[in-house]
Order: C-alpha cells, then structure tokens, then sequence
C-alpha cells in the first residue's frame, strides 16, 4: 500500500507541469479489494471491539442510560452540560476525580520515563548476575494490580504496617499516614505504580538500547566523548522513538489508573484519590449511571487525545 | 423503633398476617402491577397454588450467592442436603463475592445467563426489585406460612417494596462487640459493659493492658457503628418515603461525634485504614472492637480466646445495625413454569432448615428456628436474643449505594479529623439527597 502511495504521487510532485493527472497503477499492484482481503480479519475485530462501542458509546452517553430498566430517555448532551455546570450532582466528584488522575499522572509519568532509563542503562552493562538483576526488575510487573495492592496496602498501613514499623526502628517518622491522607497517599500511590511498572517500561527501553549500533559509540570515543556526552548524543537520539513510545503508553496508562487507589485508598482520605476510572467505574457499574458514566469517559478520552497530539508535537522531527 | 410502633396496620400487613380468602384475593387484585402478577404466576394459569413439593420433570436450577467466607461451607452443606432429598432438582452453584455480586447479577439476568433464585441482601432487595430484576413472592410466604410474628417487624417490613414482598429471610446478621478475653482479665474487666458510661470505664481499665484499646475504623464497618449510634441516639438515616436524608440531625451530630471522641482522648490511634481494626484485633493490638457477627468462624480458626456480646446503649435507648440474606427468585426463572416451581421448593426447604446455617456464624431469621438448640447454644446466641432492637436499611431503590458514596465518606472525614462531624454530615446529607430525587425519578417511585 504504502508503495502504492508512493508511486501515485511521485509524477504529480516531480512534474508539476509535465505530468497528466491521470493516476497511474503499478505493474505489480494487486488487483482492488486483494488488500480488504488481508485487513478483514483484523477489521472484523477493530470494528466489534473498538469501533462499534465508540459509536455505542456516543450513543448511550446522549441518554439517561440504565440498563436494567425497560426505558433509556433521550437527554441530549446534558449529561455534558451537567460535567461543566458547577449545580449539578455530578460537576464537583468528576472534576474532582480528573483531578485525581492529573496529579497521579503527572507524579508517576517523569518517574517511570526516568527510572527504567536508569535501570534498563545498567542492565545493558556486562556483568555478574546481570540476568538475576533483570529478573528481579522486571518480577513485580508480572502480579496483577489486586496482588501489589493487597500487599501494599497492609505493608503501608499507619498502624499495623511494616514500612512505619521499620521507619520508626531507624528514627523517622512512624505515624505517617500513607493511606488515609495526602499528600502521603500519593506518594504512596505513585511509589507502589514505579515500584510495580517500571520493569515493563525498562525492558522497552533495554531493546531500545540494544538498536543502537555500536559503531556508533566507538566513533563518538575515538573522538574524545565522555560517558556523558555518549549518553547524551548517541544514546538519546538513538533513543528518541522509544522515549516517544513509552512516553504515550505511560501517559495512557496512568490516566487509566484506577486498581491502586480502588484497592489501596478506597479513595481516601475523602475522595481525594479517587480517580476518574474510580469514578466512572462507581457511576456506571454500581450506580448505573450508564449515560453519565459514558459522557464522563468522552470527556477523559478528549484531554488523552489532546495530551497524545503534545506529545506527538514535542518528539516530531525537526528539519533544518 | 418508632416506625415499627407507629406503623399503622397497612393492606401488606393485613396481608401477612391474614393469609385468608379475601386477603388471598386482595392479594392478587392489588400485588404492585404488572410485576406482581407476572411473579405469581397469575396471568393466564393460576399456578399461585404453589404445594411446596416439586413434581415436575428433572430440573437445574442457577443458584447464586455470595459465601465466600467461612459460611461457604455451611451452604454447600445445606445445599448438598437439599439435593439428597430432592433428586429431581438440581442445584448448580455460582459463589461470587458480595462485592461484585451486585454489578455482575442484574447484568447477567439481563442476559438470561445469570441465577434463577440466589441469596442478597436486604438492602439491595428494594433496588433489585425496582429494576425488574426479582419476583415478587408473596404467595411463597404465604405457602411458607411466614408472617411477621415469625420474625420481627423491622426484619419483616424491610423485605417489602411497593406492596410486595421480594425476599424470604433466611438469616440476620448485626454488628457485635468482641473483645480479648486474656487482655481484658489481665485489666481486671470481667463483665461486658452494657451502657456508654459503663463502657468508658472499661476502656479506662483496659489501658493498662492495651496502650489503645478500641481502635476507631476509618471505613468498613466504621458507617454501621455510626448507624447504630444514630437509632441509639433516636435518630434516623432516610426519609420513610426514599426522598430525603436525615443524619444530619444532632443526633447524628451526637454520633458522630462520640465516635470522633474515641480517636481524640486516645482510646484509638488516628488513621486507622481499612481493614486494620479487625487485622489488629486479631493480632492482639487492641482489646476491643465492634464488627459483624460473620467474624464468628473466622476469629475461631485464629484461636485467640475472645468473648462476644451485643454493642453497649451508648445512647438513650437500644439500637444496632443489621443485615439480613434474603432469598430471592429473579425474573430469569419466570419463564419456566418448572424452575419457578423447582426455585421455590429449593426456598421452602432452605427456610425450613435454616437452623443448620446458625453454624455459620448467623442468626436465622425465623423465630421458630431460633429457639431451636442450634441457635440457643451457638457462640452468636447473646446477639440473637437483641433480635427485637436490630435495626435494616430502609427498602429504597438505590440506598445502599447512595451510603457508598456519601455516608460513608462523611464519616469517615470526621473519624480523620479533616471535617468536624456537623459540617461532613450536612455536606453528605445534602448530597444524598440530590441523588435520592433523582433516584425517585429514575425509579419512578
């Protein structure tokens, strides 16, 4: 296809005046419908799974959503209006609640981008053990959320947990409250999520370093560069797709947070870390605000567009 | 407590009690509607004469609940002795934890894949039924020969929603106080304190064996001791009517309040997280707590020697929170005149030997199994004989999520210390309010 493309347009491009503006097919192109042929698998499941719900989606959002009960009225978009009108029920819990996730999302985000460089740079060292040492990184990352939670949260808590019992042995605070005030709980939050991730994203960035050609290095060290100044101009610019990868998958996935503070905080202290995902889980799954609950994602799913085109932005190529 | 007293002789009780042809027929006349009649059966075929034995060709009946704990055991015990007794019915079981059971049951009903008959609560009995998902079952408890002098009026008016009953009690369950026999007989306590001032004095003497002797939950079941502080104190949660919060009144200021106490004079650490209260009782931390009957088996199997007894009046009269299982037939099983027939006779028999489930740690519902040496000699026995002060969720759709997002939040800013007790509990009260009129619209109550 994607030579297809090519071929197509060149004339157009080169010859600006010359050409005849008739589009003209490849010799070997495959006669029309051959490359439907070889996506309708993966259409098939596109469409069902991805496509089709967001439709639905849309759809149960503009109504009062109840599955349950034999009518869905037709609201319109005020279960939009109702997110941006501070009367409403809804307006102070979900702008609460994207909050939440901001602050998650910012606190977690530059840490798992850093953290796993760090530890994926050491692992791509030659040394004793090195197999051990990615195993031991990378363990967490295979328990489920309900796993790291639970363990956690008893590990965590104010008075019966082991982390105050030991910060009190060594002389630091042991009162601190990591699950039932901020700003502890986030840190509490945001540590478990490094602590139980950051395998995943260093193994990306592992295979990421692994690209780079060696060449390359001993070119830079012939000519006098510093361990630094390898990192900093062949490693990081050999680096840029993946940093831009991890960079959304992580932004992504720390917007969709919601088994840690479920589980760990219950949201507390208040609703402080509830976070959006908590929320709508709560207004569409238990309340059965169905309408509400769909209206809400939209309105998360925009802002990770948004975010997704920054970040496109900020790692596009830069010419000249 | 007042309701139950001033609760005038409606058509439902007159019903109940009367079991008589014209109540029969008042019954059918005027069973909620359309879902009633469908319930019962009476569209077309009177089968409402259900006989209390299944005849019909070999059938399997879906049978969800949420046993997860150490009371599972107990009911794949009952439930194997059903099937012995009955070899035409099959009882396939489906054990989900209570905390997914409300999400995932309405959805799979929906879907026709989900139980013919199970066990909730009830407090989710109301909103269940609002939502189409149960059956009414009056004419099974009028062939169980259940009335409401088998079981007390609150447990009995709490199974009713517009008319109809929706649930047969299978058992109920309060919150009790335990507490560590070998700690307390080293403060020289012997007695369990009856009255608030008795119970201070207790907490004093207990200090010299346990620095902080009654931790003060943050979350579960920190919400039911404040429930039960609030009847206590002559209060109440939700309108009768499902249009209105209440607890903003002083006497749940007054509760609130007593509970917040606890932490300030030091008779509890501060921030006790979910969980740890009962985590630390069992771990020898504290020497006191309240918690639900359903610890009983759980606290046997760590063999820390405790007694058990119902929570002191800290107010000015008798009054504790509880929750009953509840039977119900969903409107999966009314399409099949076999199942609803098999689904009953399942009830019938479960109902009848709910002694056996008094192993579980709970108290069955019906007075006639309670005075029964099953229930007499169990370690829940003390709590059952308060049966008469115990106190449910009133039966309106949606409550019991409602108390999830805003009950149970204000109290638990006021036990940290982040809102005083007045301020959490009319923010809260405001809230559940809005949602409860939008509920009754929802709801079309």
């Amino acid at each position: 296809m994607a030579d297809n493309v090519l071929v197509e347009q060149r004339p157009q491009v080169t010859e600006p005046n010359g050409g005849t503006g008739k589009r003209v097919r490849s010799p070997g192109a495959p006669p029309p419908g051959v490359p439907w042929l070889f996506m309708a698998p993966y259409l098939l499941l596109f469409g069902g799974f991805v496509l089709l719900p967001i439709v639905y989606g849309l759809w149960i959002s503009l109504h009062d959503y109840d599955y349950t009960l034999p009518g869905h009225p037709w609201v319109g978009l005020a279960n939009y209006t109702a997110l941006f009108s501070s009367d409403s029920t809804v307006f102070s819990d979900f702008w609460n609640s994207m909050k939440a996730t901001g602050i998650f999302t910012l606190g977690s985000v530059p840490l798992l981008l850093v953290v796993p460089l760090a530890v994926a740079l050491v692992m791509n060292q030659r040394f004793k053990g090195r197999n051990v040492f990615r195993a031991l990184f990378f363990a967490p990352y295979v328990l489920g959320v309900a796993v790291v939670a639970v363990l956690w949260r008893f590990l965590l808590d104010a008075n019966i947990g082991l982390v105050n019992q030991v910060a009190g042995a060594v002389g630091l605070p042991d009162k601190t409250a990591w699950l039932t005030s901020t700003p502890s709980a986030w840190v509490a939050l945001i540590g478990v999520t490094v602590w139980w991730t950051l395998g995943f994203n260093a193994v990306i960035y592992l295979a990421g370093l692994q690209e780079i050609p060696e060449e390359l290095y001993e070119a830079a060290r012939v000519d006098g560069a510093s361990a630094w100044q390898r990192f900093r101009h062949v490693t990081l610019p050999g680096l840029k797709p993946v940093v831009s990868f991890v960079t959304m998958i992580t932004i992504i996935s720390s917007a969709n947070v919601f088994g840690q503070p479920y589980l760990m905080t219950r949201g507390a202290p208040g609703t402080e870390t509830r976070t959006a995902i908590y929320y709508f889980t709560d207004q569409g799954l238990r309340n059965y605000q169905m309408g509400n609950a769909a209206a809400m994602s939209y309105v998360l799913t925009l802002v990770l567009i948004l975010a997704s085109l920054l970040v496109t932005w900020a790692f596009r190529e830069r010419r000249g | 407590m007042n309701d139950s007293q001033h609760f005038p002789l409606s058509r439902r009780h007159f019903i109940a009690l009367g079991g008589s042809a014209a109540a029969a027929a008042t019954l059918a006349a005027c069973g909620g509607g359309k879902s009633a009649s469908d319930a019962a059966g009476a569209g077309s075929k009177p089968k409402s004469t259900f006989s209390g034995a299944y005849s019909g060709p070999a059938v399997t009946l879906s049978y969800w609940n949420g046993f997860t704990g150490g009371d599972g055991p107990f009911m794949k015990k009952m439930v194997a002795d059903f099937m012995k007794e009955n070899p035409k019915i099959t009882v396939s079981g489906n054990t989900v934890e209570w905390a997914q059971y409300y999400q995932r049951m309405p959805a799979a009903v929906t879907a026709g894949k989900g139980p013919d008959v199970g066990v909730m609560h009830m407090d989710q009995l109301a909103t269940n039924a609002a939502r189409r998902i149960i059956l009414p079952l009056d004419d099974l408890a009028k062939s169980l020969g259940l009335a409401e002098d088998d079981f007390t009026p609150e447990v009995w008016k709490a199974g009713i929603y517009k008319d109809a009953r929706y649930g047969i009690p299978l058992d109920v369950h309060s919150l009790a106080m335990y507490w560590n026999t070998d700690q307390a007989k080293a403060a020289g306590v012997s007695d369990a304190p009856t009255d608030g001032q008795a119970f201070m004095a207790e907490l004093d003497k207990l200090k010299s064996s346990v620095k902080q002797p009654f931790w003060m939950p943050t979350r579960w079941p920190a919400h039911l001791m404040f429930y039960s502080l609030l009847w206590q104190f002559g209060g109440e949660l939700y309108a009768k009517d499902g249009s209105k919060a209440l607890y903003d009144s002083d006497q749940g200021v007054q509760a609130l309040q007593w509970m917040v106490d606890i932490v300030k004079k030091g008779y509890s650490p501060k921030n006790v997280a979910q969980d740890s209260q009962y985590v630390g009782f069992k771990n020898k931390k504290l020497a006191v707590t309240w918690d639900g009957i359903w610890q009983i088996n759980d606290l046997k199997a760590t063999k820390l020697p405790f007694g058990i007894a119902p929570i002191p009046k800290i107010g000015n009269q008798e009054a504790v929170w509880a929750n009953s299982h509840n039977f119900y037939i969903s409107k999966q099983a009314e399409k099949d005149d076999n199942k609803l027939n098999a689904a009953k006779t399942f009830i019938d028999w479960m109902s009848k030997h709910s002694g056996d489930w008094a192993g579980a740690g709970m108290i069955p519902a019906r007075k006639t199994v309670r005075e029964s040496a099953a229930v007499t000699n169990s370690t829940q026995a003390p709590i059952a004989k308060k049966i008469e002060s115990m106190h449910f969720l009133p039966p309106i759709p949606g409550v019991a999520d409602i108390s999830g997002q805003t009950i149970e939040i204000a109290v638990a800013d006021a036990v940290l210390g982040k809102q005083s007790p007045k301020d959490a509990l009319a923010a809260s009260a405001k809230k559940a309010t809005a949602q409860m009129e939008a509920n009754k619209k929802k709801f079309g109550a």
